[in-house]
């Protein structure tokens, strides 16, 4: 079971089909370690859920694959190209990689169709007619179309994670993340915004998900990763995590989440 | 002579004040003109300065920021920070002598009293601006930067169409603060002969030792300018907050219609499915 590890001083080149590749990544607050050693990728049409006890690292390597956390060690490649390290522009990395909060995160100062505009003009350069039929395109298929005059302080949580997707649609990423999407709703709102995800996965968007929805995670995608104490235990199809786990901490996480 | 000036020389307090208001009337005017031009100037000035500050006391500096950059950054918000120190705690009485007498002594600069009244007023609020703004910037959800960030928003460009427009919002009546302060507080400026309200005032007093008369009626300009202000702010704010209501757009399953949302309940009434 000795496996040689590789330590990458230089940036290597990856797989150009990968859209995001996470090489030997880690992450610390201080002394704390949250991630560690994490190898990862998303191909281009995938579903992958990331599931795993609260503390277990998923949101932060959600955010560190945004950047929004710098990692502390590893590197992440962009269609084989290194984030961190290359001559890539981090600004113009996130317009690829789209980001769903779970505090929906609307710009409160804008209206939901000024929300869905202000980055396609502003970081992408497009005109605001093309713009904003965009966003009225991604809006129309989350359901939103009507409330485009509304301020976010005027949207039910559901409406708000909906207008949110959009505006992060509105973008064309490649990949769209979604950080725990349901978990700050309501429960009768939760069923709007999973519809919602499992149409945009039906239609063929690359997604990664961090979830505590375990219904979604088996029925949606194509992958599922298991993580606990920083590192990713199990990664593989729906069927084999939830029904054959091969690791004991998959089994007792999902014997006590699933209460079976 | 000395009789025709007695004979017409008021009796009564009301006389006095009509009489000044008719003999000095162009002089209250022409100061309270000057004063609310100082202070909106300067308050406006004041402002920029201090959103200025305010975005380069707010750079975040991260690990991974090159060194240079991180020396320049960092000694920029010591400067900045020295500045606000400064001029917060001196009057501002004393900023206009010093820098008034000064910058001819120490620059050779010959600033006239209205400029040299204009830029003491507005290194004074920014000073004042710079930490206001900064406290309205720090109380946006930390959200909103990071969702600007993700969809590739620059620091600038955070700031510009995301940031700024929640913070000043929060801080228009603090800046209205600053304002209804400065609209006063020009009255110091008469100590470098600027010819704002107080300084004209103190002429029209002294022509005629009516002190009081005089600035009765001063006093009742100040607060004409002061209340049409406060009016005006409270406007603009809600203006900013734009209407509770929002418009639905009609639909094949929905007619539109307005969306009445009440305060404190952020719910609307129509759901979203």
């Amino acid at each position: 079971m000795s496996k040689v590890k590789t330590i990458h001083a230089t940036p290597i080149a990856g797989d150009a089909s990968k859209i995001v590749e996470v090489v030997h990544l880690g992450k610390s607050f201080g002394s704390n370690e949250v991630l560690r050693d994490i190898d990862f990728d998303v191909r281009t049409g995938e579903v992958v859920s990331i599931i795993g006890s609260s503390g277990s690292g998923k949101s932060t390597l959600l955010r560190c694959i945004n950047l929004l956390e710098t990692p502390t060690t590893g590197d992440i490649l962009h269609h084989g190209q290194s984030i961190l390290h290359g001559a890539h522009k981090v600004n113009d990395y996130r317009t690829h990689v789209g980001m769903v909060f779970q505090q929906f995160n609307l710009f409160n100062n804008l209206n939901v169709l000024q929300n869905c505009v202000v980055g396609q003009v502003r970081v992408l350069g497009r005109s605001k007619e093309i713009a904003e039929q965009k966003a009225m395109q991604y809006l129309e298929k989350v359901g939103m179309a009507q409330f485009i005059k509304a301020k976010p302080r005027q949207l039910s949580g559901g409406q708000k994670q909906r207008a949110a997707i959009a505006r992060a649609l509105a973008m064309e990423p490649e990949v769209l993340l979604f950080d725990e999407p349901t978990s700050a709703l309501d429960p009768e709102m939760v069923g709007e915004v999973l519809k919602v995800m499992r149409d945009l996965a039906s239609s063929g968007l690359t997604m990664l998900v961090v979830t505590h929805e375990m219904q979604f995670a088996r029925e949606v995608s194509n992958r599922v990763v298991f993580m606990d104490k920083g590192v990713i235990v199990e990664d593989d199809v729906p069927e084999v995590i939830f029904n054959t786990p091969r690791h004991e901490r998959t089994r007792s996480f999902l014997d006590r989440i699933l209460d079976r | 002579m000395m009789y025709a000036l007695a004979a017409a020389t008021p009796e009564t307090f009301w006389a006095w004040v009509i009489f000044i208001i008719q003999n000095y009337g162009s002089l209250f005017l022409i100061g309270a003109r000057n004063t609310m031009f100082i202070a909106i100037t300067g308050t406006a000035v004041g402002f920029a300065i201090g959103l200025l500050v305010a975005v380069v006391r707010t750079i975040p500096i991260k690990p991974s920021t090159p060194t240079p950059i991180k020396a320049v950054v960092r000694l920029s918000k010591v400067l900045l920070g020295v500045y606000i120190e400064v001029f917060r705690g001196t009057p501002m009485i004393v900023q206009a002598v010093v820098v008034y007498y000064g910058s001819l002594q120490l620059l050779g600069i010959d600033l006239s009293a209205m400029v040299a009244g204009i830029l003491i007023v507005s290194i004074n609020t920014g000073a004042y601006m710079a930490e206001i703004i900064r406290g309205g910037i720090e109380s946006i959800d930390r959200g909103q930067t990071e969702a600007a960030q993700a969809i590739g928003m620059s620091h600038v460009k955070t700031m510009v169409f995301v940031i700024l427009p929640q913070a000043i919002r929060n801080i228009l009546p603090a800046t209205g603060n600053e304002l209804i302060v400065n609209i006063k507080d020009t009255s110091v400026l008469n100590i470098i002969s600027v010819t704002e309200l107080f300084f004209m005032s103190k002429s029209a007093a002294g022509t005629y030792f009516r002190y009081f008369e005089v600035f009765f009626v001063t006093s009742v300009v100040y607060l004409i300018m002061t209340f049409t202000v406060t009016q005006i702010l409270r406007w603009l704010e809600r203006k900013l907050d734009g209407p509770e209501n929002y418009t639905v757009m009609g639909s094949q399953t929905t007619p539109a219609g307005t969306i009445h949302v009440h305060h404190g309940d952020h719910r609307p009434g129509l759901g979203g499915k």
